[in-house]
């Protein structure tokens, strides 16, 4: 009983890792909406106000995936939902 | 390291238990530094002047600043908006901020967050109806019936995807602090100031106005005729 309970946990901290791999390429293409608002501004420097305000929406809509991610690595951290279903069997 | 959500009394009212969570406390803290800033302004100002000085050109100057983000992110209909999302603001800025004071920011609970999203949610819905009437309600069928379904699902992911966004911001910003609170002796000499620097005030800033610029943004492009 112990051993599987601690091999739940184990695959759960290799899931939570994985989820959080997710990160790289929501910062690819954060990365390119940077680089993009970046050359806009160095082309038009007076419309810094408006593409920056733009860019920073930009940048929050991209960023949803990897909370997406974060958010499912702290759940399967702090709130996994197998092991009271694990506990529950073993009962 | 504690990131749970700590219960701290449990009322019993008519049979109904009442939780006094963290969160629940945390949150009245903040809305009494609200008030009290109020009042201390509002005092202090004294009577309003025609040529604004001191405190009144301050209070002025963020209205003002406020109505053009709205103006410019929903447009000139939607002026009246801008006194919720001004008190929107300014409480879910100052729950981010009360993380330096060493207390739960409130906005790291998802119902804090979701409260806020399902008040936008249902302005995006009304203001939908009220500006385009039927023709809102026909965009949800758009370019054929089959579609009806996949529109209602995005319609209904806006909510969790812009309460998500905040929540995951502050939390993460939040376990990352503490761990850093339970680290080796050496690493909490100036890193804990650098932390909070970062995630509740930069990080807090952003996040606070993203959250209104998008929620307008969403009330913007549900009233407009496409």
């Amino acid at each position: 009983m112990q051993d599987s309970l601690a091999f739940i946990i184990a695959v759960a901290q290799i899931a939570a890792a994985l989820a959080l791999f997710n990160g790289v390429i929501t910062t690819l293409g954060q990365s390119k909406i940077v680089v993009s608002a970046i050359e806009a501004i160095a082309r038009q420097p007076e419309a810094s106000g408006t593409v920056t305000s733009t860019m920073f929406i930009g940048l929050a809509m991209g960023e949803t995936s990897g909370i997406y991610g974060l958010l499912i690595a702290i759940i399967l951290l702090f709130a996994n939902p197998l092991i009271p279903i694990y506990l529950n069997y073993i009962a | 390291m504690d990131i749970n959500n700590k219960v701290l009394w449990i009322f019993d009212i008519f049979g109904v238990e009442v939780w006094i969570t963290q969160t629940i406390f945390n949150t009245w803290i903040t809305i009494l530094l609200l008030i009290v800033l109020a009042v201390l302004i509002r005092v202090t100002m004294g009577g309003w002047k025609r040529v604004p000085s001191g405190l009144q050109g301050v209070a002025e100057l963020l209205v003002e600043k406020f109505d053009n983000i709205v103006r410019n992110a929903a447009g000139e209909k939607f002026m009246s908006l801008g006194n919720w999302f001004f008190a929107a603001f300014a409480f879910i800025l100052a729950s981010n901020i009360v993380g330096i004071f060493g207390l739960r920011p409130p906005t790291a609970d998802w119902a804090t967050t979701f409260a806020f999203a399902a008040a936008t949610f249902i302005m995006i819905q009304g203001m939908g109806i009220k500006h385009r009437k039927g023709k809102y309600l026909k965009s949800f069928f758009k370019p054929n019936v089959i579609f009806f379904p996949l529109n209602l699902i995005g319609e209904l992911a806006r909510p969790v995807s812009l309460s998500f966004r905040l929540f995951g911001n502050v939390l993460a910003g939040m376990i990352l602090t503490s761990l850093i609170y339970s680290a080796p002796y050496y690493l909490r000499v100036l890193l804990p100031a650098a932390m909070h620097a970062y995630f509740d005030l930069f990080s807090g800033v952003i996040q606070t106005y993203i959250f209104c610029v998008l929620s307008l943004t969403f009330i913007g492009g549900a009233a407009e005729e496409t």
